[in-house]
């Protein structure tokens, strides 16, 4: 459950359009974005293009990113051409003799979308435009990306320029734009352009299980709920004619769980051309590139409904079929089957993936994508506007198959209710007529064989109050629903909830009442839900000693001076193999990049590498890591053991102005912290035997760390063939790796050792032995001979010299003799003879005097 | 005699009045106390006295005697002083020429930052569960209601693990820390699968996702979420749990706010912002001037994660929030890379 990457698509969403099927009169803009953000679909930016911007005073709050421009109400207004003049003193420029409602204007422009007409004299026909008078701050039309400019006066070429005609991108109505708006004929010329086409667009994410709102009317829709305001739900009436659709198309389903629904509608004479001017304003603002009347119709139709709809060229059918009557089918692709989609790429189908065809063939990927064979062109006459239902997941998995996200791939993807193919069809076929004018065929093939269950769920105020912690009543909760177009009966203390036909989301049983209370909490409002205090029981406190106990383990790292670093769980077999020899790796199927395949099998390659990174950046460093590595398991889990790994190198100590001498750290630095560790740790009975058999380990300074027969761990200094795959300083780099499970299962409950009343008698002792004797051989001699009177052994000096002889080395002993009484040198003494009576006997050790 | 004695005393006196030095002190004291000095010739002469006179110069004496051992004493102290405030005028350090230091050690700052949410949770008493890294498509996904194939599936893009014949159930880097929530609930279901015991857990730990890594985007992070299972549990309770939190986390005049989100395993799910610290809320870079920064994503536990968890829905609920500690340090501490924290640089690490 992460912030992160969890957004939905985005749907860009104008107000303009909003207001067509709700009255938002009273609220503003913001106002609006945050009911719905509130309401699970978060505005993430708000486009002002044109309308009133809020002005937020210094101090004051924000609360959403915006961006764009409001249009000045008096300087921005619409106005007509009248005559397209050429300009006395440059060959692309003309001078524009224009009317804003108020005056006549001569306005210079560049602008080739009405170069054609210069010099045609007065025009039959004015055109409407967008006009700017001095002062006005807009989009510089010239510069990369948007920099707002303020229109001046200036003059060029000889000509006075106080004003213009502007384009979408000086409007702020698309980022780019060759030539100047031309408004519709209908556009009043006067009007601020504000108030004729001034609009603003939400940026909402659209969260998976709300695939039902990527449409105009699907966030109307929440807002009518959330404003408790009426849906306008669009009208659909059209006159119809000719022969009915019925008679001329048919249509076969064989698999109705992947294709629950196939509507189709024709339309017959439609005149292909550019969309008018606000509808092609409105899908831009949508993200929609406008392409032609019919093509818009169906994408327009499909924002507004959010079902995706497909226009196939009738008589590229109807010459497939031998003029007879054209039978569509639907069917899984046969494995190989090509076809070669929209975009002019062929692509080779699998059975996943379905296939709108005829008796001659595939037509188009059933909700991803359609051929180009059947597409509508400029010159289609006729066109057979297809409307249908998919199963989501398979054109999920179809649309990642074949790369191709699309408005309706997203859509189809997430779920689009069956029953809202019909109304689609019918408004698209709708705003084919209006905008082309087409003639309607009667009737419409309609195959639907299977319909969603629109569950029906009962709610109790109780589940209410056990869920949600709030107390409705049965009415309430109806009305919180019905607002939300579930058809609600109340029933004594009991709703039944019937999910409207326009959304897939609620599912039966317990699942399905969780579905219904998170609409009724929604409808309630999240902020009107009180904060209470968990009354349910406290469960049994259950420790976790293995969290604990490494939380421990870093405490005494960090108090050892040592600085904890976190690298990747991915990295290469290459990174590793400069000290491992590890051939088998849990590898990753996808990677981001080939140096990250691997999940790690060193905890100590991975230190290295921080160790390398940072090597001249400090003149010592410690480091340490607690963490899994990884070891493959054929087909299955890995396991995951915990491991700590520790490096060294550099100075010994901080060197400082007046200290400028330190000796670097060495193997037994390493040991010295490793000892405090474990003794930290309270381990006892730790031996360090000597080790040969870690290859990237020095095989004289290294150790390996073993408590009752079994090794914990292993450290030392760096072996110089592996030290010299990294690029590392000149100082010894030391390592220590140790098994966590193991070190944790060695480390004793302890009770301590009382700390003695009676002074204790201390004594340095130094003897001269054989090379040979290992330090820690006489060390724990030293121990069993004064037994419980010798509370300490610490070695403090090793020493050769030629006097006592080659071969010969002297070790030197700080002892503390301790007793339940006060201890006399003479205790001391015997002790102490006793002691070098038993060195001589066992090492033929020497007393030096 | 008498005379002789304050002739003695004014001299030494006068002679004590110059001196300014250790040495010229002990010298005088030598010459004036001394076993040769003409005061105590006095009292080597004193057998030659007659009867009379022995008790009335030797009163006189000793009072001489104790005076000049009063003024030695006196002028001893000033010299101290004198001595001392002239090696203290001395011996003043330039105290801004650096300290010495020490190598020393820290916790990585994830790791900190994860102590301190995890510190407040056991107040509230969830305490920590941990669970693996490398998981299972049914434990990561499937079990928590991502069914295979599902869109939802497209919020949270996935690392898989190469291995065969896994069917629907391949191997896969965990893409959150929820797995733990079926393991824990599996965990103590099990202990009374009739009436299984109320939960309240802390899971933390590392997560995956197949991101490019970027600065504000990494393949890697920690999560850490709390979960509630029992049997009155309610969304109120969230809130209410959640506000406490928040208040622990960010500061007692923290502002937040729930928005209704999607999440595949909790119903009703919502996300939590607080009021941007950053500017108190009036807009700026970091709150993306919404005033509101997103800092967790909550929910009551879905049916079909309880059953998964052997807890029957119908009797008990519970709640889960998420929350990701770096992004926390990334908002307090204005890091806006996130890459710092695995790049493990000592400069970045030194700063925590
Ligand atoms: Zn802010």
């Amino acid at each position: 459950m992460t912030l992160r990457g969890e957004k939905g698509e985005i749907m860009k969403i104008p107000i303009s359009w909003l207001k067509d099927f709700i009255d938002l009169d009273g609220l503003s803009i913001e106002d609006i974005a945050r009911k719905l953000t509130l309401a699970g679909m978060e505005v993430d930016e708000i486009l002002y293009a044109g309308l009133a911007m809020p002005i937020y005073k210094d101090g004051e709050k924000h609360e959403f990113k915006t961006n764009g421009i409001a249009w000045d109400r008096e300087k921005i207004v619409v106005a007509e051409i009248r005559e397209v003049k050429a300009h006395p003193n440059a060959d692309r420029l003309t001078l524009l003799d224009l009317f804003d409602g108020q005056q006549d204007q001569v306005v210079l422009t560049g602008a080739p979308n009405i170069f054609d007409l210069k010099g045609t004299g007065k025009l039959a026909k004015p055109i409407k435009v967008a006009y700017a008078k001095e002062g006005s701050v807009l989009y510089d039309g010239h510069a990369d990306g948007l920099q707002l400019m303020t229109l001046k006066r200036a003059k060029i070429r000889g000509v006075d320029s106080y004003s213009m005609v502007c384009s979408e991108k000086e409007l702020g109505i698309s980022t780019e734009s060759d030539g100047i708006i031309i408004l519709d004929d209908a556009a009043p010329v006067g009007m601020p352009l504000a108030d004729y086409i001034g609009d603003a667009v939400l940026d909402i994410s659209i969260l998976p299980n709300m695939a039902r709102n990527a449409s105009v009317v699907g966030i109307a829709r929440e807002l009518s709920a959330l404003t408790g305001r009426e849906l306008q739900k669009p009208t659909i009436k059209f006159k119809t004619s000719g022969d009915s659709v019925e008679d001329l198309v048919s249509i076969q389903i064989t698999n109705a769980e992947l294709n629950p629904r196939f509507v189709a509608g024709l339309i017959r004479n439609v005149e292909i051309k550019p969309s008018a001017y606000h509808i092609q304003r409105r899908l831009k603002h949508a993200g929609q590139r406008p392409i032609n009347n019919i093509v818009d119709a169906t994408n327009y139709a499909m924002i507004e409904l959010g079902q995706p709809l497909h226009a196939f060229d009738y008589d590229v059918l109807k010459e497939r079929a031998g003029k007879k009557k054209i039978k569509i089918s639907t069917r899984v692709a046969s494995d190989g089957e090509k076809l070669t989609t929209l975009d002019g790429a062929e692509r080779t189908l699998t059975p996943m993936n379905v296939l709108v065809c005829d008796e001659k063939g595939s037509l188009s990927i059933a909700g991803v994508m359609g051929g180009t064979e059947s597409e509508v062109t400029e010159k289609t006459k006729n066109v057979l506007l297809e409307g249908a239902a998919w199963n989501f997941i398979n054109i999920r998995r179809t649309a990642k198959q074949h790369n191709l996200p699309s408005e309706a791939s997203f859509r189809f993807s997430r779920g689009v209710h069956p029953a809202v193919a019909e109304t689609g069809v019918k408004r698209g076929l709708q705003y084919m007529a209006e905008w082309a004018n087409g003639n309607i065929a009667p009737g419409l093939v309609d195959e639907y064989p299977l319909k969603p269950k629109d569950p029906t769920i009962i709610v109790t105020p109780q589940d209410v109050k056990r869920l949600l912690g709030i107390e409705l009543t049965a009415k309430k909760i109806a009305e919180l629903l019905t607002r939300l177009e579930f058809k609600c009966v109340v029933d004594k203390n009991t709703v039944k909830a019937k999910t409207p036909p326009h959304r897939m989301d609620i599912a039966e049983g317990v699942v399905g009442l969780a579905d219904v209370l998170e609409e009724v909490a929604r409808s309630y409002g999240y902020d009107n839900i009180p904060v209470t205090t968990m009354a349910d029981a406290l469960p049994p406190q259950v420790g976790n000693p293995i969290h604990e106990w490494e939380e421990h383990l870093r405490d005494l790292l960090v108090a050892l001076g040592v600085q904890e670093v976190v690298t990747y769980r991915m990295t290469s077999v290459e990174k590793e193999s400069r000290i491992t020899q590890y051939t088998e790796y849990v590898r990753i199927a996808n990677p981001i990049a080939p140096e990250k395949n691997v999940l790690r099998r060193s905890l100590t390659a991975s230190v290295l590498s921080v160790l390398e990174k940072n090597i001249r950046l400090g003149e010592s460093l410690a480091l340490f890591e607690i963490g899994p590595i990884f070891e493959p398991v054929k087909n299955n889990l890995p396991n995951e053991p915990r491991k700590l790994a520790i490096t060294m190198s550099g100075l010994r100590d901080a060197t400082a102005w007046d200290v400028k001498e330190s000796a670097t750290l060495d193997f037994f630095d390493m040991k010295g912290r490793i000892e405090l560790l474990l003794s930290g740790l309270r381990l006892t009975g730790v031996t360090y035997t000597s080790t040969e058999s870690t290859p990237h380990l020095h095989p004289g300074k290294s150790a390996e760390i073993t408590v009752n027969g079994q090794v914990l761990g292993v450290f030392g200094e760096l072996h110089p063939s592996a030290k010299e795959k990294y690029e590392l300083g000149a100082s010894p780099v030391l390592v220590a790796e140790f098994d966590l499970a193991l070190l944790r299962k060695s480390a004793p409950t302890y009770g301590i050792i009382p700390v003695p009343e009676f002074p204790p008698v201390y004594e340095d002792i130094a003897i001269i032995v054989d090379e040979s004797v290992l330090a820690t051989a006489v060390e724990s001699l030293i121990k069993q001979t004064g037994g419980r009177s010798v509370s300490s052994v610490r070695l403090f000096d090793v020493y050769r010299d030629e006097k006592i002889g080659a071969g010969k080395k002297s070790l030197a002993y700080s002892l503390t003799y301790q007793a339940e009484k006060t201890m006399t040198d003479s205790d001391a003494a015997t002790i102490r003879n006793k002691i070098v009576k038993r060195l001589e006997n066992e090492f033929s050790a020497k007393l030096r005097s | 005699m008498q005379d002789k004695l304050n002739e003695i005393e004014q001299a030494a006196l006068e002679s004590l009045q110059s001196i300014t030095e250790q040495a010229a002190l002990d010298a005088w004291r030598i010459s004036t106390l001394g076993r040769s000095s003409a005061l105590m010739m006095v009292f080597a002469e004193f057998g030659k006295l007659s009867k009379e006179e022995r008790p009335v110069i030797g009163a006189a004496a000793n009072r001489v005697k104790a005076a000049l051992e009063a003024a030695l004493q006196i002028k001893a102290e000033a010299l101290k002083t004198v001595v001392l405030a002239k090696s203290l005028s001395e011996e003043k350090l330039d105290i801004t020429l650096p300290g010495r230091t020490k190598h020393i050690g820290r916790l990585h700052p994830s790791t900190q930052q994860l102590r301190r949410v995890l510190a407040i949770l056991a107040e509230m008493g969830f305490q920590v569960y941990t669970s693996r890294e490398v998981e299972t498509d049914d434990i990561n996904f499937q079990m928590l209601n991502f069914p295979l194939h599902h869109p939802a599936r497209d919020m949270q893009d996935t690392f898989f693990v190469e291995a065969e014949n896994r069917g629907d159930n391949p191997i896969l880097m965990r893409t959150h820390t929820s797995p733990g929530q079926i393991h824990a609930m599996r965990e103590f279901a099990a202990t009374n699968p009739q009436n299984p015991p109320p939960i309240r857990i802390a899971l933390p730990g590392m997560c995956f996702r197949y991101e490019q890594i970027t600065a504000r985007s990494e393949i890697q992070f920690n999560q850490v979420e709390g979960l509630a299972v029992g049997k009155n549990i309610t969304f109120a309770d969230l809130k209410g749990t959640i506000a406490d939190f928040v208040r622990r986390m960010f500061g007692e005049g923290a502002r937040l706010r729930f928005r209704a989100s999607y999440f595949p395993f909790t119903e009703p799910s919502a996300e939590v912002d607080v009021e941007c610290f950053v500017c108190g809320g009036k807009g700026c870079q970091v709150c993306k001037n919404s005033g509101w920064l997103e800092i967790l994503g909550c929910g009551m536990v879905h049916p079909n994660v309880l059953q998964n968890g052997g807890y029957d829905p119908n009797v008990y609920s519970g709640f889960a929030w998420g929350m990701g500690p770096e992004r926390q340090l990334m908002l307090r501490n204005k890091v806006n890379d996130i890459r710092y924290f695995w790049g493990n640089d000592v400069r970045f690490l030194e700063q925590f």
